[in-house]
Parts: C-alpha cells; sequence; structure tokens
C-alpha cells in the first residue's frame, strides 16, 4: 500500500489566530526560544498499489481543489511516503 | 413565492430561516443536502451552523453536497441565494463570492447583537432596506474574519458589492469590516451576521432581520433589476 503525503499552509499574508495561540504558549512551558508559529495541515492518501506519477497528479488535484483554499492556503508540498522517518504513518509522529 | 432553505448535516439555524421566510410572508421549503433537487423554489437560503462539523475547513465540504451543484446552477442563473454565516463560508468555497472566512484575529468566539450598515439596496436581499440604513442582528461566530486580497477588496468596494459593514468596532478581523457582500449580479449575498434570529418580537434585538426576506419576495414579484 502506497502513501501520498500532503501539506497545507495558510499563506504568509493571513493571519494564522492559532499559530499565534501557540506562540504565546510556548514560552510559559519554557521553550523561550521560538518567536513564530504557522499552524498548517498534513494529510496523509493511501492508494492500492505503488505512488504512480498519474496518483500524484491526481493527489495534486485533489490537494488544489478539495484539501486548500487557494484563497487563504498554499499547497507546499505533494510527495510519495518515502516510509522514513519525516513520512512515517499516522501515530508515529502525531 | 417559494424559498428553500438547505438543511446539511450540522446545520442549525434551517428552522430559524425557514420561520423568518414565513414571518416574511412567503412560502419556506426544507431542501435536503443529498438530494441535487430544488423542489420548484424560486431562492435559496443557506443557514448558519457547522456543516459537515466544520471539518477540513468551514463550508468546503458542504461545497461538494449534491444540492449544491443545483444551487450553483440556479444562481448562475440569476436565481436569488442567500447565505447566512456558515452559508456565506458556503459560498465562498463554491467560488459563487470571492473571498474567505478565517478564524476571528482576537481567537474567542463572539455573540453579540451588532450594528451594521446597508452598504448597497440594489441586491436582491436588500432591497427593502434605504441605503444607509443602519441596522441590528446578531452575530456569532468563531471564523468570521472575511478576507481577500486587496484587488479583489478594491473590485467590491468599487462595484459597490460591500452590502453590509460592521459599526460600532470591527468584531472579528474581517478586511475592511466587510460583514457581506454580493456577486456582481446582485442575486447571490453572504454575510456572517444572522437576520433570521432578527424577526420576531421578544426574540432577538427587533426586526431588522426581516428586511433581507421581504426583499426576495419582492423581488420574486418581479422588482429584480
Amino acid at each position: 500500500m502506497g502513501r501520498v503525503v500532503i501539506d497545507v499552509m495558510p499563506k504568509p499574508e493571513i493571519l494564522d489566530p492559532q499559530g499565534k495561540a501557540v506562540v504565546g504558549a510556548l514560552p510559559r512551558l519554557g521553550f523561550d526560544r521560538f518567536t513564530g508559529v504557522r499552524q498548517g495541515k498534513r494529510f496523509e492518501l493511501e492508494v492500492e498499489g505503488e505512488v504512480t506519477p498519474e496518483v500524484l497528479e491526481q493527489a495534486r488535484r485533489a490537494a488544489e481543489t478539495l484539501l486548500s483554499n487557494p484563497v487563504i492556503e498554499d499547497v507546499v508540498s505533494v510527495r510519495e511516503a518515502s516510509g522514513g522517518r519525516d513520512d512515517a504513518g499516522a501515530g508515529a509522529d502525531a | 413565492m417559494k424559498v428553500g432553505v438547505v438543511t446539511f448535516p450540522g446545520s442549525l439555524d434551517d428552522g430559524d430561516a425557514r420561520r423568518a421566510v414565513t414571518l416574511a410572508g412567503g412560502e419556506a421549503v426544507a431542501l435536503w443536502h443529498a438530494d441535487a433537487d430544488l423542489r420548484g423554489v424560486d431562492a435559496v437560503v443557506l443557514p448558519g451552523g457547522f456543516s459537515y462539523g466544520d471539518y477540513l475547513r468551514c463550508g468546503a465540504i458542504a461545497r461538494f453536497a449534491p444540492v449544491m451543484s443545483e444551487v450553483v446552477r440556479a444562481a448562475e442563473g440569476g436565481m436569488p441565494v442567500l447565505g447566512i454565516c456558515n452559508g456565506f463560508q458556503v459560498l465562498c468555497e463554491s467560488h459563487l463570492l470571492p473571498g474567505a472566512l478565517v478564524r476571528n484575529d482576537h481567537q474567542k468566539f463572539v455573540c453579540t447583537d451588532q450594528r451594521l450598515r446597508v452598504e448597497q439596496t440594489g441586491t436582491a436581499w436588500t432591497s427593502s432596506f434605504t441605503a444607509g440604513q443602519e441596522i441590528t442582528i446578531p452575530l456569532k461566530n468563531g471564523e468570521g474574519g472575511f478576507v481577500a486580497d486587496a484587488a479583489t477588496l478594491d473590485r467590491l468596494e468599487g462595484e459597490g458589492r460591500v452590502v453590509f459593514r460592521y459599526l460600532d468596532g470591527n468584531p472579528n478581523g474581517s478586511l475592511r469590516d466587510i460583514a457581506g457582500i454580493s456577486n456582481e449580479r446582485g442575486n447571490v449575498v453572504g454575510l456572517m451576521p444572522h437576520p433570521e434570529h432578527a424577526v420576531e418580537e421578544l426574540f432577538g434585538p427587533g426586526l431588522d432581520g426581516l428586511g433581507l426576506f421581504t426583499s426576495v419576495l419582492s423581488a420574486g414579484l418581479g422588482a429584480i433589476a
């Protein structure tokens, strides 16, 4: 089974109140080195079999039509999950 | 005149919207999200609430409900469509209206009686008001900040498509204090505040919301430009 990982972020010029709330909470726990937080979304799309170029293309179109709103968000990455630490399945880095 | 009110999973104010239509003198027709059928209505209201739990983005999944393909088709043909709160979000996600609604800048849910100025009376939903009229209707949202790029905002202002503007301070970070907008033709209007909650004495801040519903009824009598 293959998996495609899609990252969506709020556009830089759009205020991100969730990120603002998080950056406000960090120093209260002693994490005092972070001056800004932007909170985005990560989607993991599972497919039967291999992640072919056609699958990736369809994932890209899904990312641009349903998974993001181009008025307020950017699709920053559409990629096959490598199985490595960065792209481990849900749970491993939750 | 028949005014349809769509119920999505998670709609909250569909009952109030139907009641407002009835009180204004129209015939309210319940429409179901899963039916690609407008049941012969002359206008449609997309009500407030949390369709599909606001999952993904507010209104993003409702946009693809079977009934919405019919609503979009009818709106493009000139049928009056009003989106209230979550309905406004659905209209933006459907690209019937430009821009988007994002989380309130102050990060809190807002629930208040909100003063507004009616900036445009040339739409299907505001012809009962006078230009510049100030009205008070409830506002209740967590993601009501209207955003669009500067060029879009300038176009909305220039074409007279800012329909309602917040007064007495900006409650949610909406750019240029915009509370509601219309499409070019003026048949599609979206706003964050809830006119359907201000249509009866003793409930809500007054009767100022009724004007939207009486407007569309007169539009149905052929008064629409």
